[in-house]
Order: structure tokens, then sequence, then C-alpha cells
């Protein structure tokens, strides 16, 4: 059973049938799946939600598939963590990570998006998939793809990190390194789509793909006990995610599922790229792209494509954004680690690393709820942390060796690993 | 005629589905008005009323974003390549 009415140009408002179609051929807009509401109001309740299983199809009438889904059945709802620890470091009320880095099957939140993406292509009749990727949804549609049996194509920039290179290799794909950036490697990938029938879950499939990161969105409001934070804070690339969680919140409540939609979004870039930030703390109507450089190559998009609608979620839920330095980024993936247990990768620092910043300025009080979206693991970027979390501590087996190192360590007060050279030279 | 332009499929039914044409001018705004004689429709499709691009259009010169050159006054040069590319989302 369908709720999906057809597609609608976000600009223009014109229709456009269920098809794989991303573009309005008069205005260039891009197409959103148009949903029955009504419908879905009758037959959605938060009692029917929680009787389902726990995982990202509980939504289902709000996602745009026809038939019954078959990817992605173990992904979604993920933990949503009281961070106790770290609220006592930034001195706030009440804190709270949507932990993502712990998604089934690739570990990030783009196994949302890749099963509403594969379902419908599947839907559509596609044999083949192919993405254009900054590394997190190579490993989701090269994870899944393989589970649905479908030929896959997957294009990065050449310089990505190794784990994520590994973490799309291992399935099987055509891995496509292009050199270049990943704007490029989106603009190669337009073309490429222009000439071959292929589900290009990005581009052809936008519109359907997109509606998965809604998900996200809703289960925060759900696992807060049907109540939606004061405060979101999230990474943006594209621009897609942070637009989809304020879309998710507002759905949720004119199906009445939430009472009120209180929340402030607020969007987070690495200062090397961080075009949407610009454009709303200079309050402009135009994202200006940008060549980006920073270590946070997941968010390494110069050239958002959802831009204008991060920036225009920002302002009207009365938000604001903020950009962090490499370094910064690197603090914040060790802080949350060494508070939380939490080990995310560099998307998650930046914003982590933000949320500290926007605490600092007096933009978000200590005193209401905030939510960390922490979107993707660490295990995938361990380029970024390598050189800066010291080394381990390497002793002769036995005790008098070990304890001359405790020794050292309780002496200085420091990290074992800081004085790693120092003891090492003393004890071999 | 000298400059090579690859079409998006939402623009095919104006060029009779061809994907790549040739065209001419000395900078992108002359090559559209170019476009625009051959292919008459395509102009409105590409700019708004007042003949600015349209923001969620993407045109490339050899490869690169205009943005990044000199917008629509981009010059062009016989054996270029022009690319006409709506917005794809990230990952």
């Amino acid at each position: 059973m369908s709720y999906v009415k057809g597609l609608k140009c976000r600009e223009c408002g014109r229709s456009y049938p269920k098809e794989a179609l991303y573009v309005c051929e008069y205005c260039f807009g891009p197409l959103e799946v148009d949903y029955d509401y009504k419908r879905i109001r009758e037959s959605l309740t938060r009692e029917v939600i929680e009787s389902r299983p726990k995982n990202l199809w509980r939504y289902r009438e709000l996602l745009p598939v026809d038939s019954e889904p078959a990817d992605g059945l173990n992904s979604g709802f993920t933990p949503l963590i009281r961070a106790r620890n770290l609220e006592k470091v930034l001195g706030v009320k009440e804190l709270y990570l949507k932990d993502d880095s712990v998604n089934h099957p690739t570990l990030s939140f783009k196994d949302r998006v890749v099963a509403v993406a594969l379902s419908k292509a599947r839907e559509f009749g596609f044999d083949t998939v192919a993405c254009a990727s900054t590394g997190n949804l190579a490993n989701s549609v090269a994870a899944q793809s393989a589970v649905a049996n479908l030929k896959r194509y997957i294009f990065i920039p050449a310089d990505l990190e190794l784990g994520k290179v590994i973490g799309t290799l291992i399935y099987h794909p055509v891995l496509v390194a292009v050199e270049g950036n990943y704007d490029q490697v989106n603009r190669l990938c337009s073309e490429i789509a222009v000439k071959y029938r292929w589900a290009f879950v990005n581009i052809n499939i936008r519109p359907y793909y997109a509606e998965g990161s809604k998900t996200y969105g809703y289960e925060i409001a759900e696992q807060l006990g049907w109540q939606s934070p004061r405060h979101i804070v999230v990474p943006c690339a594209g621009g897609s995610l942070i637009t989809k969680i304020w879309k998710g919140l507002k759905e949720f409540q004119k199906l009445g599922l939430l009472d009120a939609v209180d929340t402030r979004i607020y969007a987070a870039q690495a200062t090397g790229c961080a075009p949407i930030a610009t454009a709303i703390k200079d309050n402009s109507e135009i994202i200006k792209p940008v060549k980006p450089c920073t270590i946070a190559k997941s968010l390494a998009i110069g050239n958002p494509a959802d831009g204008i609608y991060a920036s225009g979620t920002v302002r009207e839920s009365g938000g604001w954004a903020e950009d962090v330095s490499d370094d910064e980024i690197v603090e914040a993936i060790k802080l949350l680690a060494s508070t939380e247990g939490i080990f995310t990768e560099t998307a998650g620092g930046v914003t982590l690393g933000v949320t500290r910043k926007l605490i600092e300025l007096g933009r978000i009080p200590r005193d209401e709820s905030i939510v960390v979206c922490i979107t993707g693991n660490g295990l995938k970027t361990q380029e970024a942390v390598h050189e800066k979390i010291g080394r381990p501590i390497t002793i002769k087996p036995n005790l008098e060796s070990f304890e001359k190192l405790v020794g050292v360590c309780n002496d200085t007060a420091e990290q074992p690993a800081a004085q790693y050279n120092f003891i090492r030279e003393e004890v071999v | 005629m000298s400059i090579r332009v690859r079409i998006p499929t939402v623009l095919q039914k104006l060029t009779q589905n061809r994907i790549e044409v040739e065209g001419d001018g000395r900078h992108v705004r002359e090559l559209i008005e170019n476009l625009e004689k051959n292919f008459p429709g395509i102009k409105e499709r590409i700019c708004d009323d007042t003949g600015r691009l349209r923001r969620f259009i993407n045109i490339y010169v050899n490869e690169e974003d205009i943005r990044f050159l000199q917008m629509d006054m981009t010059p062009l040069e016989q054996g270029d390549e022009v690319s006409i590319i709506p917005a794809v989302a990230g990952g």
C-alpha cells in the first residue's frame, strides 16, 4: 500500500509521476515525494509505530516505497544516548548523542538512505545501481546492493581514506577512483547517468533516497518519548540530512505524533569546506561554492545541492551555524571517545566541535535539551587521528619493565602515551 | 560552430534527443543565445525571467564550474567543452 501521490517540484510546484526523475524540466528545481498525509494520518499512530520492529521501516507510511520493503531490514533505530560525562565537560544540562556510528550494516547514517534507494530502484526494475560518494554512501551502496544481488558501480574521489576504500571493495563492486574532488566526481556521474540506464542513488533516485534521512529525525523524537528537543546540531555536506531531519519533525507534528516542534536546527561544517555555514553567517541567499580543503572528507562537498534548503532550515527554525578547524575536529573526536566511549569519524568531530563552539558563544543555552548528530564511525577515518593519539607503550615481558613504566606514569601525571619515546628508550 | 555542449536529459526534448550539440559564442551568455536560435525554448529553461542562470543549474567549461571562473561572462574558445548539469545530491 502506498501513500505516495507522485513527485512535485520543490521550486515551482509542478507535478510529475512516480518515476526515476529528479529534476524539474522547467525550472531545474529538485523533485520531492508528494504524500497523501490525510490518509497517513488515519492509519499511523504512535502505537502502530511502537508495535513494529526496531528498524527504519517502522515509519514506512512516510517512506516512498510501494511494495513490501526488502532492503535495510536491520538499518536504523540506532541508540539515542544521554551523554552525562560530556554534559559535565561542556557545562550543559541535557545532552544526547544520536549514534549512527553503529548503524547497520556499514556504520553510518547512509544505511538509511540506501535502504530506501535500493528498495525503490528494485521497484523501478533497475539491475544496476551506482553512486558518487565521499565514502559512507559508497560503503552502504556496495554492501546493500550485494545483498540485493544488483550490479554496482561506485565512484569516489581518488584521495579517499583507506578505511572507506577497503570498506567498499570488500563487497566487490566496480570501484572507480576519480582523480578529482567530490564535486568533480559528481559532475562526471551526472554525465554518465545521461548515457547509462542505471539507478544512481544520489542522482536519478535522489527524491526517494533523500527521504530515508527523515528517519533519523523521527527516531530522535520517538526516543525522547515523542518529544522534539530544543536544539539539534547536524553535520552538513550536501545539505540534505539537515533538511530532512527538519522535514521529518514537521511531518510528525502535522500528523499529530508530536504536540509541538519547538526545535532549533544548527548546521555544522569544517572551516575548510563551509559554504552553507558561511551563507548562514553572512545572511546570504546564495550558496557560494568552494574548493574543499579539510580532513573531514565525508563533508567535503564544495557545491552543496541542497545548500539553499539547509540554510533555509536553519533560518526557519531559528538556529545558527558554525565551522571548526581540522585541529578542533580531532580534539572533538578525542573528547567524544574519552567521555562517552564513542569513536566517531571526522564528521562527528565537526558536529561535536561545532556544538561546543555554539555553547561557548551562547548560541545554544546551557539549560536546554541538545541532540548532537553522530553520523559515522571513526574506524573508517583513522588517518585523521593516527598521529595525534599517542602510541602503545612497548615493554619487555617482565614485571620490572612494567613497574618501571607505571612509576613514570605516576610521577608525571601525564598520559602514558605522551611519555612513550622517553619510556621506550629507558626500558628497551 | 566550434563549442561542444553536453545536454542534460531534461533538456534533450529540445535538442531532438541529442546528448551533445555544437554551439558558438565568445562567452557562456552568447553561447546560450546561440543555442536558443537552434533549439528554441532552451534559454528560458536555463535562465530565469531576468536572464540570470537558474540557481539549480551548474555550467562547466572544460570541467570547471563557471562560478569559479567569470560566471556567464566566462570566455569560450574553439574546441571548448561545456556541460550543463542539474544539481545533484551528496554523499
